[in-house]
């Protein structure tokens, strides 16, 4: 048996860490442009499209994402391909987040005064023009906090895809823990490695939200 | 070539999958009620008397709230054995859950409680209420009417989350999924099965939560 010194254990794990980081940067990422697009028919004027994405919002937020991760890598085999974990990893990630980062969007576009809607109708503006330069400017503010504090949902919800075998963090921990016979050392580590990299992020998340409303009452 | 659907021979294994989602309901029923006692104990220690405790439960939300519940799982199920606490798989599943509802739920209801307007309790105070008495009935029933949807979309989240308690051989829903599939052969039918079947549960559990809310929570205090 190879022996293996803390500073193996914590080297091994910071190293697929980065894993961590980049699927969660990923994830962030593409989850935001298809949470707008889901976004966009949420919030739109067609009630067709409004339902789309509803059902949409419900099926991902109301199934566990372990699920989710399972039906995509095995869905994508039925067609004959060989998915690599890293991929349904990345997709299903970037479904579920769409769903949950378009519902709170649509809280923030709510909360913007009905009047903008008009006004900005009465000036010939589509609905793209309305939302390109009168709500989403004015939504992206109220937006911020929350969409931080979303950020740390997705870097714990990474941790799941170690499940369908994509080596991050997590596997990384249960792998080194089959070889050491540490569990407690190991899990305590990775659990640091996790907070180290989500409490910044809850920390800004919570101080934009005060700023923000330090700014509002009177 | 087209991919044949087979759905029937995974209802051949029904039985696994009733089990399965009796194993889940009993998970969140117990995890969920004594989280949300921990969440309540929370909410007063961040608030209330003694100041000590304060900087503790804070230590403790934050931790919880910052690393993944399968983290906190493994810790538990794996961790604490090699210290010499022994502990069956439903016990560190509930215990894990609790943990974890308990970090949020503190957390959710913290937010309520601080809402309460002082004027409320320096009113108690002059009826000579009991500081208990004053938490209880003047600060905790008016805190929970206003974060009641909060804490049910939470419970929602953990019961979801408890899918991965299956990873420690917790006989639950996705464990039977993986169960069937791998006695069948069909991996997808057998998750898309349980994916519908959890989505119920997930709906069914929040109209049981409504429920609560108006029945026991608002009804009373509602004047």
């Amino acid at each position: 048996m190879i022996s293996f010194s803390l500073w193996d254990i914590l080297r091994n794990l910071l190293l697929a860490g980065r894993w961590t980081v980049v699927l969660s940067l990923v994830t962030f990422l593409l989850g935001g442009m298809l949470g707008l697009l889901i976004l966009f028919f949420r919030t739109s004027k067609s009630g067709a499209l409004r339902n789309v994405a509803r059902i949409y919002i419900e099926i991902f937020q109301g199934t566990p994402l372990l699920m989710q991760l399972f039906l995509v890598f095995f869905g994508i085999a039925l067609f004959g391909i060989e998915v690599p974990a890293w991929l349904a990893a990345g997709l299903t990630l970037t479904l579920w987040s769409a769903s949950f980062l378009a519902e709170i969007w649509r809280g923030c576009v709510e909360a913007i005064p009905r009047g903008q809607w008009e006004a900005s109708s009465v000036l010939a503006m589509n609905y793209v023009q309305q939302m390109r330069y009168v709500i989403l400017p004015q939504a992206l503010r109220i937006a911020l906090p929350p969409t931080i504090g979303f950020s740390v949902q997705i870097i714990k919800g990474t941790a799941v895809t170690s499940i369908i075998g994509f080596v991050e963090l997590s596997k990384a921990a249960t792998v080194i823990t089959n070889a050491t016979f540490m569990p407690f050392t190991v899990y305590a580590a990775a659990g640091l490695f996790y907070f180290i990299l989500c409490w910044p992020l809850s920390r800004y998340s919570q101080f934009l939200e005060r700023k923000f409303h330090a700014a509002h009452s009177h | 070539m087209a991919y044949q659907f087979e759905f029937l021979s995974t209802f051949d294994y029904s039985g696994v999958l009733v089990k399965g989602v009796l194993t889940t309901v009993e998970l969140i029923a117990v995890g969920g009620v004594l989280g949300v006692a921990v969440g309540i104990f929370g909410a007063w220690a961040r608030t209330q008397e003694p100041r000590w405790l304060r900087p503790v439960v804070s230590a403790y939300v934050e931790l919880i709230r910052n690393t993944p519940f399968l983290i906190q799982l493994f810790f538990i199920f794996f961790g604490l054995p090699s210290i010499g606490v022994q502990i069956t798989e439903m016990q560190a599943a509930i215990l894990a859950m609790v943990i974890n509802l308990g970090a949020y739920s503190t957390e959710i209801i913290r937010a309520g409680v601080v809402a309460v307007a002082r004027g409320q309790i320096e009113a108690a105070l002059s009826l000579s209420m009991t500081r208990v008495q004053i938490f209880r009935h003047i600060i905790l029933r008016p805190a929970l009417q206003k974060i009641w949807p909060a804490l049910s979309s939470q419970i929602v989240i953990v019961m979801l989350g408890s899918a991965v308690c299956s990873q420690i051989a917790v006989e639950e829903l996705s464990f039977a999924a993986n169960f069937i599939q791998g006695r069948n052969f069909r991996a997808f039918e057998a998750y898309l099965i349980a994916t519908a079947i959890y989505l119920l549960l997930a709906i069914l559990l929040r109209q049981i939560l409504r429920l609560i809310g108006t029945r026991f929570i608002f009804a009373r205090s509602s004047t």
